[in-house]
């Protein structure tokens, strides 16, 4: 098997005195969907705060393209091809949509992925282009926030409950959107508190509990019981 | 009633010197919350940067604009990334200490430096050129002075709104930690911004030294005003800082022609009425 | 089993209580065995000493960093002067009035500048003190700009001796410390105080408490606003004379004072007693230089504002875990009754 895309060895994350992972291993290959599961505080978030470079790390903990990136600031991951949909969508509220869209362009990076390509594939925002991003609905803020991860033409991209505060319509909107995104040549993880919508769309997964790895596998070989004691923490 | 219009243009006048002193101290809070009270001081700094940059090569003041302009922006930039970005924080102590500790720095080595006797950057025939306007003697310096205000202000209004600078100063303030993962480095944003600030502040102080005698005490008073012109206009709106340093002007002119003494009092009692009725100032941005 | 016992004191805090308390004594004694100069010198840190604790109750506690202070330190030091010119009042009469006076205004100033949030906030206390200067320097009556100087008769209604005076400012001075501290300390062991600490940690978490956070910072603005009156009223009292510059000057009253608190350590009661002894050694040894000192000052600041935010004081009690102002509670576990 090719080296992984993105590499965690021993993953230990901190919030002053609070240490919020314990030794997290992960790897995710290019062209997988690997989900991630987990409740509420069980270290999802702060995963992906250190790896977007939000949270700072060891150095060689977290390995992308090869390169240890854990002491890089978010900015430098950033150019490296990482991009994030963020919980709760962040849009930057005095931004029209499209100075949204255009600030995830800033790295620059070459890829399929421009300004008409994002319109193409949800028109509404074009319409609405010259509104504060704030005065969309819920559902078209999150193809903003899409929209804008995806303008940086990442090879990874990180989606933080993107289905979290929004109609289920427009989740299945979007969840419907995925495959066509992935298969551009990207490389996905993917955030869930909805264990089976993650699993439909994700070809591996991994079950976090306490801040540690309770579960990993492949989606197809997993019963529903297994995972359920992973993500819970309920022992035989 | 001659004399009434008089005050009032010329307090206009006036008011786009202020609204310069307050473009930089309204920029900088605008993308990083930062209150700079060291900011008068920086206005004199720059002043006297002028001094000595007339004075060695003789040059008039605005040819020295050249050479004051860049280096008050690279000071700007070092002085942040060097400094201030270490203070930033939910914290608002350490910023206001340290640009207070600044001020005093600042102050002691002008005094140092140039020593406490006045000094005032010699402009020629066009500190004493003036205009017939229907009966009114419009003095060339603070009408120039009043237009490179407007212009300022709206390079600034156009960097902020229409440049991808402005998106990145305006997506850091809104949501830093996103805004980095978007690929701004906060810090050299931040840098950036107290560089525009700080040019701001030299074109101030070139022309502040130009109107009037200036020594190392006078930043205090600087800051006052230009804190006066952000808060009556409205904080975050560059325009209606341009507003609120007219209206601070035209207050001050008002005053000194009842009574000279009450020059300085009538503007800040023009503030603190603003701030009684209008606690938001009078253009708040409604944009949030 | 061990007694668990909850307590504020420890034994620091006693030894330090009876040390401070034949300190006092020693003090009190002074006018007996200092000379005149250092006499004077010490009213003058007593004086300090109370401006630094008013403004650290302010900034440290209540979280209003103001750095208009001066307003009402020129206030309560033109009162003396109005007071006894104009109404024949007796000296330590007109500072306690002048006291009141500082009160009853502060509260309309605090209606307006609340309106402004942290560092503006700060700013708009010092347009306020410039109103104050201002103001103060249009009192013709008063000697406007030039100012005036406490008149003879007034100055021998304290006492008929120059060393009487002396004695009587200086154990004023002394009094006014002993006063402010023994205040700020009572008021942050109260409930209320404790609800100062609460609005400095969380503003959200306070007002979840049921505290009136808007209410408290005015009461504490009120009271040391009037402190700060009566202490500019000792100040000029020393000076015997006045000017609307020396009375509203932001470096004397102000950034002085703030110096003193941070290099201490803002936020605890101990930070602005050192912050007073280092203030006033640095300034007894460097003051020839002038500028250059004053330059070192505010790097220093910098210095300890980024590196040791909480001040030397900070430093010594994270080293020692010392409180000689016992405000929090501990527990202490108690094993002599071990197996009673």
């Amino acid at each position: 098997m090719s080296d992984p895309l993105l590499s965690l060895a021993g993953l230990d994350a901190h919030y002053g005195d609070f240490q919020a992972l314990y030794g997290v291993d992960m790897d995710v290959h290019a062209g997988e969907v690997v989900a991630i599961i987990g409740a509420n505080g069980a270290g999802k978030t702060t995963l992906m705060r250190s790896i977007t470079g939000l949270v700072a790390n060891q150095s060689e903990q977290i390995q992308f393209h090869g390169q240890p990136i854990g002491g890089l600031r978010a900015d430098q991951v950033a150019y490296l091809g990482l991009a994030m949909v963020p919980e709760g969508r962040q849009l930057f509220p005095s931004l029209s949509v499209e100075e949204n869209l255009l600030v995830g362009g800033t790295v620059g990076r070459a890829g399929p992925w421009t300004l008409a390509k994002i319109y193409s594939m949800f028109p509404i925002l074009e319409e609405r282009r010259k509104q504060k991003s704030t005065s969309l609905s819920g559902g078209q803020q999150q193809m903003v926030a899409i929209g804008r991860a995806l303008l940086s033409n990442p090879d990874l991209i990180l989606f933080d409950e993107i289905s979290l505060g929004l109609a289920p319509v427009i989740i299945g909107d979007i969840y419907k959107a995925l495959p066509g995104i992935i298969s551009e040549g990207m490389t996905a993880m993917l955030v869930e508190q909805d264990i089976s919508r993650a699993l439909r769309v994700s070809s591996r997964f991994y079950c976090m509990q306490e801040g540690r790895v309770s579960l990993e596998g492949r989606t197809e070989d997993v019963s529903r019981d297994e995972i359920t004691a992973a993500y819970f923490g309920v022992s035989e | 009633m001659m004399e009434w219009t008089n005050a009032i243009v010329q307090g206009i006048l006036l008011g786009g010197l202020y609204a310069l002193f307050a473009a930089g101290l309204s920029l900088i809070f605008g993308v990083m919350r930062l209150v700079n009270i060291a900011h008068g001081d920086l206005i004199v700094l720059a002043a006297y940067f002028g001094l000595t940059t007339t004075v060695l090569l003789g040059v008039h003041p605005f040819v020295a604009l050249l050479f004051v302009v860049p280096v008050m922006a690279g000071l700007g930039y070092v002085l942040q990334r060097g400094l201030l970005n270490k203070t930033l924080g939910d914290d608002i102590l350490p910023p206001l200490l340290v640009t207070f500790g600044l001020s005093v720095i600042i102050q002691n080595a002008l005094l140092e430096g140039y020593t406490a006797d006045p000094q005032k950057l010699n402009g020629g025939a066009i500190e004493t050129a003036s205009l017939q306007v229907g009966g009114l003697a419009l003095g060339v310096l603070p009408l120039l002075t009043f237009g490179i205000a407007v212009a300022v202000i709206a390079l600034l209004q156009w960097v902020f709104y229409a440049t991808s600078l402005g998106r990145g100063f305006r997506a850091v303030s809104d949501n830093q930690d996103i805004a980095q993962i978007m690929g701004f480095n906060k810090s050299h944003i931040f840098g950036l911004a107290m560089a525009l600030a700080l040019a701001v502040t030299a074109i101030a102080g070139i022309l502040l030294g130009m109107r009037t005698s200036f020594d190392p005490s006078v930043g205090g008073g600087r800051l006052i005003f230009g804190f006066e012109a952000v808060i009556i206009g409205g904080l975050g709106n560059l325009w209606g800082t341009l507003a609120g340093g007219v209206i601070l002007g035209v207050a001050q002119t008002i005053g000194a022609k009842i009574d000279p003494g009450w020059q300085l009092l009538a503007g800040h009692i023009a503030f603190l009425v603003v701030l009684a009725v209008r606690p938001n100032g009078l253009f708040p941005r409604i944009d949030h | 089993m061990n007694a668990r016992i909850v307590t504020r004191a420890t034994r620091a805090s006693r030894v330090a209580m009876i040390i401070g308390l034949l300190a006092l004594i020693v003090l009190a004694a002074a006018p007996w065995w200092a000379g005149r100069a250092d006499l004077r010198l010490m009213g003058e840190i007593f004086l300090y000493l109370s401006l630094a604790c008013l403004w650290n109750l302010m900034a440290g506690y209540a979280g209003l960093v103001s750095v208009g202070q001066q307003a009402f330190v020129g206030f309560g030091g033109y009162m003396l002067f109005a007071l006894t010119i104009f109404g024949g009042v007796h000296p330590i009469v007109a500072i306690l009035i002048g006291g009141l006076l500082a009160a009853v205004l502060s509260v309309p100033i605090a209606i307006l500048i609340f309106r402004l949030r942290g560092a503006y906030f700060a700013i708009g206390t010092w347009v306020v003190a410039e109103v104050f200067r201002l103001s103060f320097a249009q009192a013709s009556a008063l000697g406007g700009g030039s100012g005036s100087s406490l008149p003879v008769g007034v100055v021998k209604s304290l006492s008929e001796s120059r060393s009487g005076r002396e004695a009587l400012s200086y154990w004023l001075a002394l009094g006014a410390a002993v006063v402010v501290i023994g205040a700020v300390y009572a008021f942050l062991r109260t409930r209320r105080g404790l609800a100062l600490t609460a609005i400095r940690d969380s503003e959200i978490a306070a007002s979840g408490l049921g505290i009136d956070i808007w209410r408290t910072k005015l009461e504490v603005y009120v009271v040391t606003s009037a402190f700060t009156a009566i202490v500019g009223g000792l100040i000029f009292l020393q000076k015997l004379r006045i000017s609307p510059d020396a009375a509203f000057s932001v470096n004397d009253w102000t950034a002085f004072v703030i110096f003193i608190v941070v290099i201490g350590g803002i936020g605890t009661l101990e930070g602005p007693i050192i912050g007073t002894l280092l203030f006033f050694a640095l300034r007894e040894t460097l003051a020839d230089y002038g500028t250059i000192y004053l330059i070192a000052l505010g790097a220093v600041a910098i210095v300890v504002m980024l590196k040791a935010p909480k001040g030397v004081w900070g430093l010594i009690r994270d080293r020692y875990d010392l409180e000689l102002f016992p405000l929090s509670y501990r527990v202490r576990v108690d094993s002599n009754d071990k197996g009673a």
